[in-house]
């Protein structure tokens, strides 16, 4: 029985906490054995961003420190598990022993469950039409594009319907969000339209970042399209 | 950010015509890469960046080697090498061969070197006339404009600006074709290339081995440029130098599908100096300007040392969903898109232009397309460190303040899970200022849950 221990993201554990139970949920009912240790804050991805080395390195360092002896670290976004899995490497000197062998142990959500796991089928069940966003860390960093699609066609009453743009970024990232607002809300505005054409219900992603800004534009147009996270679509029933 | 961008941003975001061209030709130009750079048409393909990438990393960490290899094989084929340290030199050179040569009309085929020095706006003054080639070009000298875009340089042009253009400039009649309008270009151009005394180009490639320039186009107008005048001269930067003329089988296959879709672009010229006693064609004289302006500095930082790797081929700009809201024009220098972010504040210095490496989501599209893999994101994230840390950003102190606070709270849960809610619901209550402003001028927040996943956690473990 695989140990995995949750790390559930300043974002979700403060805005999404239905998220974090989800995936929780999901991975329990695969049969791993849960922890989620109370001292975790943030990945560091928001000050590392913005350019703050000194301040990402303490989080960071932080971070190594509750994570310390976890075997399997699961995250319900391919944005900060790739801070952790990838950037890490340029906070800390290449022999630093906290930081050897983290790729491997660091997992967003729905690779860990494809390719660690091996299960496709999580056994939920959505009557929906869902369309899907590729985070852009997820699929550049974190090489997750076939896995969530692979969940996401075992989803008993789950019609998914790709759209053009799957792979274009949504305009969030962090800060850029709140430095070049109107250019990030044009890039979530074309988003949305490739979300429509698609013709789907929800949106669904890895990221709950993404997700809050796809979800901040559809509904400012008015639009009944909602966005879930991958793990709320697998942990419904 | 800098006013004066603030407003070509706003600009170009509020002009559906604009945004429409944008999207419409980069979106061509982003879907022929597309096609001849897939598994079936081109197998080969990630190798061959990867190929690429090697031999431009080998070449720039042995570069002085490679240069003075280069120069010995161009002299030696009688060309002439000119060493330029910065644009006043090389503008320098050509000023005084013109005149040596006594000729005032140069004829230019796209460079975007050339444009880098602003060698045109410089001959002008001297009363020399330097007339673009390129078709793009052509209609953005006409029009008095820099390149909107590193390869397709009038891309914001539609054919109605460009018919109204030849009306006024060349008293033409109004014509909205593209093969009219060509003609009426070429007509025009024709004319130049019989008169002018020397052809300048710019070089998509130096071969050290051979001392030969490289120069890739589709319209023909590089080779008519370097032929017909009497003198040639190549503007160059260093970095353009490639070890050997086989090494072009891995470039040339790169860049034609990378810049436009086109396995190969339709004229490639292998120029080898002046002509020689018993050759019907080429230029009398031969000279090579090899530019410096600032290559050399960024040479020297072993990390972003990489942007110097790159071919010009404006993959990254086609698929930057940044450049495509905010077009070639928002941007501080004649470098725009991906690449410019990462070339500017480096040539100019991070102090000239502070907000232009935050003027990305680093979704990384960029290094995902580009030939040589240039890694776009980690030199934005290397010059965002550079920025901060110097302290030249506006509202610089009172964020470093944030995030210092910040860093100190992600280490003490329980007083973040204490402060995380209060904070919120201050934010909430609060005048819509600041970041929560600038979020809401876009699009709706969702409501904080009222629970944190941790009490949630706690609760349920009860």
């Amino acid at each position: 029985m695989p140990r995995v221990s949750l790390f559930v993201t300043c974002i979700v554990d403060q805005v999404f906490p239905q998220v974090g139970l989800a995936m929780a949920g999901v991975l329990d009912r695969a049969g791993c054995e849960i922890e989620f240790r109370e001292a975790q804050t943030c990945c560091g991805q928001p000050a590392f961003n913005s350019g703050y080395r000194r301040e990402a390195r303490t989080v960071a360092e932080y971070f190594l420190q509750v994570f310390e002896d976890a075997d399997y670290i699961v995250v319900p976004s391919g944005s900060c598990a790739s801070m952790i899995a990838h950037h890490y490497a340029e906070l800390f000197d290449a022999g630093d022993t906290r930081i050897a062998g983290l790729a491997s142990r660091v997992w967003e959500f729905s690779r860990f469950l494809v390719d660690v796991l091996h299960v496709e089928d999580v056994g939920a069940r959505l009557e929906r039409v869902a369309t899907y966003h590729d985070g852009c860390h997820a699929l550049r960093e974190m090489r997750t594009k076939e896995a969530p699609r692979r969940l996401l066609e075992h989803v008993r009453g789950l019609r998914l319907a790709e759209m053009d743009a799957a792979e274009e970024c949504c305009g969030f990232g962090g800060t850029f969000s709140v430095k070049f607002p109107e250019v990030s809300g044009g890039m979530a505005r074309t988003k949305i339209d490739s979300i429509l054409r698609s013709g789907a219900e929800i949106v669904v992603s890895t990221d709950s970042s993404c997700l809050m800004q796809i979800q901040g534009v559809l509904s400012r147009a008015g639009t009944g399209v909602r966005t879930m996270h991958l793990a709320e679509v697998l942990d419904s029933r | 950010m800098a006013e004066p961008y603030q407003h070509k941003i706003a600009n170009a975001l509020g002009d559906p015509k604009l945004q429409l061209a944008i999207y419409s030709a980069t979106g061509r130009l982003a879907d022929g890469r597309r096609r001849t750079v897939s598994t079936e048409a081109f197998p080969d393909y990630q190798e061959l960046r990867q190929h690429a990438h090697e031999i431009k990393k080998h070449t720039l960490n042995h570069l002085d080697f490679y240069l003075q290899e280069l120069e010995r094989n161009v002299e030696a084929r009688g060309g002439r090498v000119i060493w330029a340290r910065d644009g006043q030199e090389a503008r320098a050179f050509i000023r005084n061969l013109a005149r040596e040569r006594a000729t005032n009309l140069i004829v230019k085929s796209k460079s975007m070197t050339t444009e880098e020095i602003h060698l045109n706006e410089h001959l002008a003054q001297d009363g020399i006339e330097a007339v673009e080639t390129d078709l793009g070009e052509y209609i953005l000298q006409l029009a008095g404009e820099k390149p909107f875009h590193i390869i397709a340089p009038a891309l914001h042009k539609t054919r109605e600006d460009i018919a109204h253009l030849f009306e006024r400039r060349l008293h033409a009649a109004h014509e909205t074709t593209p093969e009219r309008l060509t003609a009426i270009a070429r007509a025009a151009l024709r004319e130049k290339f019989l008169e002018a005394g020397i052809g300048i180009t710019g070089a998509n490639f130096l071969v050290a081995d051979s001392g030969i320039v490289v120069l890739v186009e589709n319209e023909g107008n590089a080779r008519l440029s370097c032929s017909a005048p009497r003198i040639h001269v190549a503007v160059s930067g260093i970095e353009k130098v490639i070890p050997r003329a086989q090494d072009l089988g891995v470039f040339l296959n790169l860049l034609g599908r990378s810049a436009t879709g086109q396995p190969l672009s339709v004229y490639t010229s292998f120029l080898s100096g002046p002509r020689r006693e018993g050759e019907l064609d080429g230029p009398e004289e031969f000279y090579l300007v090899l530019l410096d302006n600032g290559r050399t500095k960024v040479l020297a930082d072993a990390e972003k040392r990489q942007s110097l790797y790159c071919i010009r081929c404006g993959a990254c700009l086609n698929n930057c969903p940044v450049y495509r809201k905010i077009g070639g024009y928002s941007y501080p220098w004649v470098y725009s898109g991906p690449i410019g972010k990462i070339l500017t504040p480096q040539f100019m210095g991070v102090h000239q232009d502070p907000w232009l490496p935050f003027a990305s989501s680093l979704c990384g599209a960029c290094a995902e397309v580009c030939p040589v893999k240039i890694e776009i994101p980690k030199i934005l994230l290397a010059l965002r460190a550079e920025i901060t840390e110097a302290g030249i950003q506006k509202g610089g102190m009172l964020e470093k303040l944030a995030f210092r606070m910040w860093a100190w709270l992600m280490r003490h849960p329980r007083i973040y899970e204490r402060v995380a809610p209060v904070a919120a619901a201050a934010a909430s209550r609060l005048p819509r200022a600041g970041p929560l402003k600038a979020w809401l001028s876009q699009r709706d927040l969702p409501p904080l849950a009222r629970r944190s996943f941790r009490q949630l956690w706690r609760e349920r473990r009860k």
